[in-house]
């Protein structure tokens, strides 16, 4: 379980606080208007920027943890391999950072692949994958980590239509076998409604704590309902 | 920030710090020694005067061919702009010896005045100081100015066009805040350069009237012994660049080495302005540059074909060595300083402090050790691994600026990434940083290779007469007019610099992955 408990994220002018509870096992997604902090909210519970109030996993407090020694996996919308690597070990990075691995992990990278849907591809560069194809390696690498907790950034906002429902579909089936914690910042109310449980929705300066989808989009709240422009 | 890092990085300042200091401290000791000599002011007027007037005419003339190059699409100019990159590998004893073949006496544009009865040029002298100075630095001004174009983005060259602004307001909007960021950059460190060009000074100045400052302490180390002559005008010589380098440090930090000018830009402009009068600017440019060059290798061969010239092959091995020595010495401070700089909050004053220091010529560096030196060992005896210090000291600054933005590129990038998988130390250095900056650090050190081969500088303060680098070796076949042996030796310098930057470039640029 992870707990926000006067959660204060502040980085130049900006700051954002957070007091929430996120459920456990399940896909939160993170609405709100661009600049409102979205990124910024992720980035700091992934341990890039600093905080102060208390983060806690599973009741320990996190909040003084270095970003590789948190329960996290974070997904980015591009970036998210090394382009002079090979599909292969930009996976096995997730499960050794200095890429000595063993023959088992060798074969639990292929494996992951092949659960995204890209088996034998490992030799490939990412140059040579499609936008899409790319954001499944870095869900492959996540996979592998086996964290508890998934925080992705827009990861499928330059995908088209069918291709991001595709993904998105992907996602939830393997944070289902996983039983892993997704949060999942996007601009597209569609996205949350596909699947997500809970939202959150991050705009001056606070993040509420989590709805219910369907209650979310069935009373929205003034400020969602001025993002959405109805 | 780790603790190699901080060790290593700091460790390099102190090296750098005492490679400066301790000469400068020297020659401040030394030249309490003498009375103040006056007879250092034609000097020091004749270098303000031949780098200012060297920056004046490069830039202004580079603003024509610039804007030629970036609005005409020809056959052949990734090969011009290519060319344009030559002269600042080219050793510069050697681009003096494809000068004088053809602006010298008995060169070819003398040549064709004397079929119309006009007597031979003179170039030594200002003009001819001024003339070399042009042919290194006007090719390295274009490419400043072309670079800053390029940062325009292209909606903005459309917005003009669909807006059919007048040509002033067009001058005022688009190229104005160009040239206001890279002309004063450019015309900065072409007066560094100039300033502490010695080569060029050396072969083609001399004489009361047109003797710099370098050349006024090398007059006085080897040839009056004068010792604190020598450094009360290497003080001069330190605080006239380092004036100009906190300048240029003021005012703008454009000042990127390499980096692809490929594509030529979309310009719907160009009908305005005749196309013969850039096709002339254009002619006229590859004509000028590429002239001594092919001088160089025409009579190079030629040379060499009367047979190899004697002691051409232990110098050439010398300079080799002192290349590949003080390379290694530079690329182990840069990369220290580098991952140091970009680790540290106080980055940006680092790098000022490092480059101040280093701002200092190489040949004031050469001095002050020769001073420092003097009292305990025979300087003529350390000749080379003096020349291989100072000649790392002279790379070092190029390659910080080469490396540093490189791994900034990649913190930015994959910093953020590589902290989420937990990558560090070793690890990451392997398999993320060095892959990433490995074109910078082959580019970067060619660059330093190729011109510590072919430098010209301390190494004449220090050698003695029986010992030589091959460009030394060059200078000594021009100055008893050997001038067959010496445009063989000419080529091969020139081949084996080009070589040295070709391999560590290309070695860089072929992907390995991890």
């Amino acid at each position: 379980m992870l707990e926000l408990d006067n959660l204060r994220i502040t980085q130049d002018d900006f700051s954002l606080t957070a007091d929430m509870v996120v459920p456990q096992g399940a896909t939160t997604a993170i609405l709100g208007p661009s600049g409102g902090g979205k990124s910024t909210f992720l980035l700091a519970l992934a341990g890039f920027v600093p905080t102060t109030g208390s983060l806690r996993w599973q009741g320990r407090d996190i909040s003084a943890h270095l970003p590789a020694e948190r329960p996290v996996s974070m997904l980015f919308q591009e970036h998210n391999l090394f382009p002079h690597l090979s599909i292969a070990p930009n996976v096995g990075l997730g499960l050794r950072a200095d890429l000595n691995l063993t023959k088992a992990e060798k074969t639990a990278v292929e494996a992951a692949l092949k659960r995204v849907g890209l088996g034998g591809r490992g030799a490939d560069l990412p140059r040579q994958l499609s936008g899409g194809e790319r954001q499944r390696v870095a869900l492959a690498r996540a996979l592998l980590r086996n964290k508890p907790l998934w925080l992705l950034d827009e990861p499928f906002a330059a995908l088209g239509p069918a291709l991001r429902r595709d993904m998105l579909t992907l996602l939830e089936e393997i944070r289902a076998e996983q039983q892993a914690t997704v949060l999942l910042v996007t601009h597209a109310p569609d996205d949350a409604r596909a699947i997500a449980q809970n939202c959150v929705f991050v705009d001056n300066g606070r993040a509420t704590p989590p709805v219910e989808t369907e209650t979310f989009f069935r009373q929205p709240t003034p400020a969602f309902k001025a993002y959405l422009g109805v | 920030m780790s603790p190699v890092v901080k060790t290593c990085g700091i460790a390099a300042i102190l090296v750098v710090a005492v490679l400066v200091l301790a000469p400068v401290m020297a020659l401040l000791a030394q030249a309490e020694t003498g009375g103040w000599a006056v007879a250092a002011w034609p000097a020091i007027r004749f270098t303000l005067l031949q780098a200012s007037l060297s920056a004046l005419i490069s830039v202004v003339l580079a603003i024509p061919l610039a804007r030629a190059l970036m609005r005409r699409q020809f056959w052949g100019r990734g090969l011009m702009i290519s060319l344009l990159g030559a002269p600042f590998l080219l050793p510069s004893i050697v681009a003096v010896l494809g000068l004088l073949a053809i602006w010298g006496r008995s060169g070819v544009v003398s040549d064709i005045l004397a079929t119309v009865g006009l007597g031979p040029l003179d170039i030594y002298g200002l003009k001819g100081v001024l003339l070399a100075h042009v042919f290194f630095n006007l090719p390295l001004a274009t490419r400043m100015l072309l670079q800053g174009w390029q940062a325009v983005p292209s909606e903005h060259f459309r917005l003009a066009a669909q807006l059919a602004l007048a040509p002033r307001a067009r001058f005022a909007l688009l190229e104005m805040p160009v040239l206001r960021g890279a002309v004063p950059s450019a015309l900065l460190v072409i007066f560094m350069l100039s300033m502490s060009s010695f080569a060029v000074a050396l072969a083609l100045g001399g004489g009361p009237k047109a003797s710099t400052i370098e050349l006024a302490i090398y007059q006085a180390l080897r040839f009056e012994f004068d010792l604190a002559a020598a450094a009360q005008l290497a003080i001069v010589q330190l605080l006239v660049g380092l004036s100009a380098a906190a300048l240029a440090f003021h005012f703008g930090r454009a000042v990127r080495f390499g980096g692809g000018l490929g594509a030529p830009f979309q310009n719907w402009d160009s009908r305005r302005w005749p196309r013969w009068l850039d096709g002339l600017v254009l002619i006229t440019a590859a004509v000028f540059v590429g002239l001594p060059l092919a001088a160089i290798l025409l009579k190079g061969v030629a040379g060499l074909a009367l047979g190899l010239p004697a002691g051409l092959p232990l110098a050439w091995a010398i300079s080799l060595l002192v290349a590949l020595v003080s390379t290694t010495v530079a690329l182990a401070l840069a990369l220290a300083l580098a991952f140091f700089i970009t680790a540290s909050q106080r980055g940006d004053r680092i790098e000022l402090f490092t480059l101040l220091l280093l701002a200092t010529s190489p040949f004031v560096i050469g001095t002050g050790l020769f001073i420092l030196i003097n009292p305990v060992a025979s300087p003529f005896s350390l000749a080379l691994p003096i020349t291989a210090l100072v000649n790392a000291a002279l790379s070092l600054p190029i390659m910080l600026r080469i490396i540093r933005p490189a791994l900034e590129r990649v913190n930015a990038d994959y910093g953020v990434l590589a902290e989420g998988l937990g990558m560090a130390g070793r690890a990451r250095f392997r398999l993320l940083t060095l892959p990433q900056i490995r074109p910078e650090l082959g580019f970067a050190t060619g660059l330093a290779a190729a011109l510590s081969m072919g430098d010209l500088g301390v190494i004449t303060l220090f050698a003695p007469s029986d010992m030589q680098t091959l460009p030394l070796l060059m200078y000594r076949q021009m100055g008893s007019y050997r001038m067959d042996a010496a445009a063989g030796s000419a080529l091969i310098l020139v081949a084996s610099s080009f070589a040295l930057f070709y391999i560590f470039d290309k070695g860089g640029r072929d992907a390995g992955t991890g």
